[in-house]
């Protein structure tokens, strides 16, 4: 079977830079993938790279098999991708509501059930109550659903999570984990990038560890020892490549 | 009284001026660029008025209506082929692109028109005035008042309801996170430029109708409406149109004083801005 999305020795970086070094990445259709890794590993390098922010060359990206790396980024979105970025990237002065529908109307053609406002309302209600708020008022918890509400209104056939639990309250994290099932009901596919590693091994069915730009460790996450991914996460066998 | 017909007639040349300003606002605000070709945009546009009115037979209002879509397209080719290549975080690259383009247009337009200064006919309607009480209002400055309202409000209606807008909005807020939801920087870019420049349309049209033009004025033309985007705070449209007001005014009040003082009493005020409230009196929430 031809994976969703995938990715074929890809390599990337920032100028003189190379941060990720030949990552091989499947993702099938209803998935959720998750990508580990100590900071600096490549994690967001690589969802930068898959969503068009990168140069990257075409054959290193596929999706439905057909090479699409190197294109714009909104040409990905209509291609099906979506991402939820590292530090929200919200659009300051404009309300909740605003942010939105930015991304409803540069969507890519609707999935079988779109996603729509009253959709997102319905997964995270505290947006509706906050719809006419500029987003820079919200709590670090409500711009983090808005900008999962963004991406999921580009209706995304993937959606590429950037550290959506990074500086948020327990509570919060689990709110906003709580909802993922929502997502993926409808067959869209998840790549979690996460720094909580027990989380992401209970949210997801398989998982990538990368070290320095290089996938150490990938599988089942419910059948992957803790021991097989501290000793990929800290590359304690790296030495032995 | 002879006040108030300053403040009067400080507001109706503000009217031109906020014609010239509304573009830039709109470009900075949503690109960060200063586009120092601004004011020779606006020559270029009235010389090809004149032109049109003289070789077509074309009266002010078919004029016109000519100018705005012709300054929207050179505004959508402008960005497509110079500026889209050197927008981004740095100011630099698009500064000295534009100021190279100014000059170029400069000499560009003194090879095809020579430096006679010309007007537009306005078939009359230049002297034409109304009583308002004790004081006289032109007509023409009257309806240029009118447009640059209107544009004002028409341009801050379109940012604030419409696809479009929240396009433009989303781009200035994060071009990249932009992208991201499927908005196309490029084209939002290449949008704004063109209504940036259409706007100059009628700024052109009203400058050759009631004043002249010549290839070498738009160095001036772009300091009014540098000076009043900064007066109003850099980015906010109705801003734009409050800081022309201001600079308007100051003019007017200042030629009151002393007629050589009415242009230099509008830098002043405008200095003034610049050193007491740098971000502009109008600016809004970040």
């Amino acid at each position: 079977m031809t994976p969703l999305l995938s990715t074929h020795g890809l390599i990337a970086g920032y100028g003189d830079m190379r941060a990720l070094h030949g990552i091989d990445l499947s993702v099938n259709a209803g998935e959720t993938v998750a990508l580990i890794g100590a900071n600096g590993a490549g994690k967001s390098t690589l969802l930068r790279a898959i969503m068009g922010l990168l140069p990257v060359a075409p054959e290193m990206i596929r999706l439905d098999g057909q090479p699409v790396g190197g294109r714009a980024p909104h040409r990905m979105v209509r291609e099906g991708l979506a991402i939820v970025p590292e530090g929200r990237r919200l659009f300051t002065g404009m309300s909740v509501e605003e942010n939105l529908r930015v991304a409803s109307e540069h969507a890519a053609k609707p999935v079988a059930e779109p996603w729509t406002l009253e959709r997102v309302y319905t997964l995270f209600p505290i947006l509706k109550e906050k719809s006419r708020t500029p987003v820079e008022n919200l709590s670090g918890g409500q711009q983090q659903m808005v900008s999962i509400g963004r991406g999921l209104l580009a209706q995304p056939r993937i959606l590429l999570c950037d550290e959506i639990s990074l500086g948020l309250a327990p509570k919060v994290v689990r709110e906003i984990y709580a909802a993922l099932p929502e997502i993926t009901a409808n067959g869209t596919a998840l790549v979690l990038v996460e720094q909580d590693v027990g989380l992401a091994q209970r949210a997801s069915h398989r998982l990538y560890c990368l070290l320095e730009g290089r996938v150490t460790l990938h599988g089942s996450s419910a059948e992957i020892s803790r021991d097989a991914i501290s000793t990929a996460y800290f590359g304690a066998s790296h030495a032995l490549d | 009284m002879h006040w108030i017909d300053g403040i009067v007639q400080g507001v109706l040349l503000g009217g031109l001026y906020a014609q010239y300003a509304l573009g830039m606002a709109l470009m900075f605000g949503v690109m960060k660029i200063v586009n120092v070709t601004h004011g020779d945009l606006v020559v270029l546009l009235a010389l090809i008025g004149i032109s049109l009115a003289n070789v077509a037979g074309l009266g002010p209002w078919a004029v016109l209506a000519t100018l705005v879509p012709i300054g929207a397209a050179l505004g959508w080719l402008l960005q497509r082929a110079l500026l889209n290549r050197v927008v981004g975080d740095d100011p630099l690259p698009s500064l000295i692109a534009t100021f190279g383009l100014s000059i170029a247009l400069q000499n560009a337009m003194l090879v095809i028109w020579s430096a006679d200064t010309r007007s537009l006919s306005g078939g009359g309607i230049q002297q034409a005035s109304i009583a308002l009480g004790p004081i006289f209002v032109g007509v023409l400055p009257l309806i240029v008042l009118i447009c640059a309202t209107v544009l004002t409000g028409g341009l801050d209606a379109v940012m604030r309801y419409t696809r479009f807008g929240r396009s433009l909005r989303a781009a200035s807020a994060d071009v990249e996170a932009a992208a991201m939801v499927g908005v196309n920087p490029r084209n939002v870019y290449a949008a704004a430029t063109a209504i940036a420049v259409g706007i100059l349309g009628f700024a052109a049209t009203f400058q050759a109708m009631r004043s002249t033009v010549a290839p070498a004025d738009g160095p001036f033309q772009l300091i009014y409406a540098f000076e009043a985007v900064i007066i109003g705070g850099l980015g906010s449209i109705w801003g734009a149109f409050a800081g022309a007001m201001i600079l308007g005014i100051s003019q007017a009040i200042g030629f009151r004083i002393s007629p050589g003082f009415g242009i230099l009493a509008g830098h002043l005020v405008f200095l003034a801005v610049l050193a007491i409230r740098p971000q502009g009196i109008f600016q809004r929430k970040a």
